[in-house]
């Protein structure tokens, strides 16, 4: 019975292998944690582009992809690198797509991308520390994220445009509030300006009247606010406004939200701000498509986590291998121009393309173009408070 | 020099958020010491007694803003403030029952106690999450500004604004009139004597014909409508979250035990004194003698004695302190 079995199964994978090839692609995000509220669309953003080649059947001559999930909690290190370790080991995964937050990606790329040889693309992780310009990544290393070093010459372009030459900053105490507030203050002296104060305040509490004290006494022509808006930032941006201390506040993208419109309102007219986001015509298209399977395609982080996985699997099929050693190669060439553009929804056509030889350049829903290391040049929404409520004005 | 512009920065970070906080602080130490004097051990659920008290409060609120009740100008929390404490009150009487008075039956030593009412402290954290969720809630309705920093620019020619939120001003109202109940009803009343009688000297009290039973159970009254107050007054000033309150324990302590534990004129200075201790130790003055000081001398650097990360490090020290040097505290306790 047991022969019986064993030959049966083997039978059955002998045939498997033989029509098509299954290609597996990890997808680790932090699906329990801080993050939890939009790792579920950023998921289902990847797999829909799994779906979408899988159903295409022309990756590598009819090969199938399927998603393993793992969960990086966002914060616990050890967590992810375990969950990496399992995807890697365990079911041989042939890519990651991941991770999520800036720490427990570098833990994964470190302890399980590099000594594995696995090609890894974070739709999320935005830490200049992770630009790995010495090839410490071994070129195995890409995100669609864009480097928090770029926000912070974005917030300076956006604040000299307007003529404001001195600014004071808070940030939340964590790695991405730090990096982002030393990027913006370093960009912003470089141009000539001054940072007036570069304070820390710490999330979930009750009263922010003693950090703003310090911050009005400083003093400041704005005051830019690199937290997040269910947290401390927002409880900054009210003790301020409540002691006019500052007129004119400046949101990074962990700030912009409706909550905004929702709590302040007028309050906050004259205000400004930057999240990531695009004009390009792949972002409406991805919309349209995460709507039609039933996803929120406006949640944080789902147009770039859709392109991680698509990069993932024709930078496969403009290397004719699945495996990361031959895809890591191909990832910047697919990505970039020239090319044929590619937006959502073609990824079929894309494949074809690569068959046949032509060049592609991969725009997708986040008008994906990679530079330096092979990190998204990114492209931000600039954002103005007009008559209470946020309006786009342009796009960086 | 600009004494004026100086005054008023001073009073808007400084003097008047100290002063609301101070008597939010006293509040919280009022009922702490007033558990220590009568029952002898520190109650660490004090701080989620104030949570739970004010979810009570919230959700009487939106009870009665959804019936389209409310104060005019004043918060509609000081309506429901009343019966919120009635239910915190059942509550802690409830705990006395199935908890404390177990142990003391048992007689047991003040440091078990401490342990048992962190359990408490546990349970009582776990049910008002339960309650009311994690989340940030906003309930103060009617007017937030009695004086509106922008408005007060515009109106004096000023550089500096002052902003007085409603909500100050009400805390130290408040504040004032239940601490002036309070010590009417400890200096006048029969009950409140038999409770300051019992606090001074358990065993004289017993032999005059005072019920123990009775007296501890005006005290978990007492300590429970105080801790929803202040909560309530808390959560309107700034805003309520589940754990903040947890937060405020160590202050509230400091307070406490700076006055010296059982003492209510104590935990009153006490509160005042750690509140303007935080403030002014983690401001930054650069501001201020900017206005002060002849041009030309006006600081370079932000003149802050301590980054505001460590406000509660200034709890802390003050606390060192008092105990190295004062251990009943400044007006003379129990020593802890």
């Amino acid at each position: 019975m047991r022969k019986l079995l064993l030959a049966s199964t083997a039978a059955v994978l002998a045939a498997g292998a033989a029509s098509a090839e299954e290609i597996k692609i990890g997808v680790i995000l932090g699906f329990t944690g801080p993050l939890e509220s939009i790792t579920p669309a950023m998921g289902a953003g990847a797999e829909l582009a799994m779906q979408e080649v899988t159903d295409s059947g022309m990756l590598l001559d009819g090969a199938t992809v399927t998603s393993v999930r793992g969960d990086s909690t966002c914060i616990d290190a050890a967590a992810a690198t375990a969950a990496a370790e399992r995807l890697v080991t365990t079911d041989n995964v042939n890519a990651i797509m991941g991770a999520d937050c800036s720490g427990v990606t570098g833990a994964i790329l470190t302890n399980v991308a590099v000594p594995n040889g696995v090609v890894m693309i974070s739709p999320s992780a935005t830490s200049p520390g992770l630009s790995h310009t010495n090839n410490e990544d071994q070129g195995l290393f890409f995100r669609t994220a864009p480097s928090d070093a770029r926000q912070g010459v974005v917030i300076t372009d956006i604040l000299m445009e307007k003529g404001i030459t001195s600014a004071a900053v808070t940030y939340t105490n964590n790695d991405y509030g730090k990096g982002l507030a030393d990027s913006f203050q370093s960009a912003f002296e470089a141009a000539g300006g001054t940072v007036t104060i570069n304070a820390a305040h710490e999330d979930g509490k009750g009263d922010y009247s003693a950090e703003v004290g310090a911050l009005a006494s400083a003093g400041g022509d704005i005051l830019v606010v690199a937290g997040y808006i269910d947290q401390g930032g927002s409880g900054v941006v009210r003790a301020a406004l409540d002691t006019a201390a500052f007129d004119m506040f400046y949101f990074p993208d962990g700030m912009v939200g409706e909550a905004l419109n929702t709590n302040f309102g007028a309050e906050l007219n004259g205000s400004l701000g930057a999240y990531p986001g695009t004009d390009s015509p792949g972002a409406a298209k991805f919309q349209e498509m995460a709507a039609a399977a039933g996803i929120d395609g406006t949640s944080a982080f789902a147009p770039e986590s859709y392109d991680a996985a698509a990069l993932i699997m024709l930078a496969m099929q403009a290397a004719g291998s699945s495996a990361s050693a031959d895809l890591k190669d191909h990832v910047m060439a697919v990505a970039n121009a020239p090319g044929e553009p590619i937006y959502p929804g073609e990824l079929a056509k894309a494949l074809e393309l690569i068959k046949a030889g032509t060049d592609i350049d991969y725009v997708g829903a986040s008008a994906v173009e990679l530079i330096g290391p092979g990190e998204s040049a990114g492209s931000y929404r600039q954002i103005e408070f007009i008559d209470g409520k946020y309006d786009t004005v342009n796009f960086r | 020099m600009d004494l004026v512009n100086a005054l008023v920065a001073l009073a808007n970070f400084v003097l008047i958020p100290a002063t609301a906080y101070g008597a939010q602080l006293a509040l919280g130490a009022l009922g702490v010491t007033l558990i220590y004097g009568i029952l002898r051990f520190s109650n660490f659920a004090h701080g989620d007694t104030m949570a739970l008290g004010t979810a009570f409060t919230i959700l009487l609120t939106w009870g009665l803003q959804g019936l389209g009740i409310s104060l005019g100008p004043l918060p509609t929390a000081l309506l429901a403030l009343p019966f919120a404490i009635a239910l915190t009150g059942l509550v802690m009487l409830a705990t006395d029952r199935s908890v404390y008075r177990f142990y003391r039956k048992k007689k047991a030593a003040p440091v078990i106690l401490v342990i048992v009412s962190m359990g408490v402290m546990f349970v009582m954290n776990g049910i008002t999450r339960f309650l009311i969720g994690v989340d940030e809630i906003r309930f103060a309705d009617g007017e937030r500004f009695l004086i509106n920093a922008r408005a007060f620019k515009e109106a004096t020619g000023l550089e500096e604004g002052l902003a007085l939120r409603s909500t100050q001003v009400l805390t130290v109202v408040t504040a004032v009139a239940v601490v002036a109940l309070l010590f009417w009803f400890l200096n006048n009343t029969r009950t409140g004597k038999s409770m300051r009688a019992f606090s001074d000297n358990e065993d004289l009290a017993l032999l005059s014909g005072i019920n123990p039973e009775r007296v501890v159970m005006y005290a978990w009254l007492i300590a429970g409508a105080l801790a929803t107050t202040a909560g309530v007054l808390y959560g309107l000033d700034k805003s309520f979250k589940a754990f903040t309150y947890f937060q405020l324990l160590l202050p509230i302590f400091a307070s406490a035990i700076v006055g010296g534990l059982g003492s209510p004129l104590g935990a009153i200075a006490g509160g005042f004194l750690i509140a303007y201790s935080e403030v002014a130790f983690t401001y930054a003055f650069k501001k201020v003698l900017t206005y002060l000081l002849p041009d030309g001398m006006a600081p370079e650097g932000l003149v802050q004695l301590l980054s505001t990360d460590y406000k509660f490090a200034v709890s802390f020290a003050i606390l060192i302190i008092v105990l190295l040097f004062k251990p009943t505290g400044l007006f003379k306790g129990k020593a802890v």
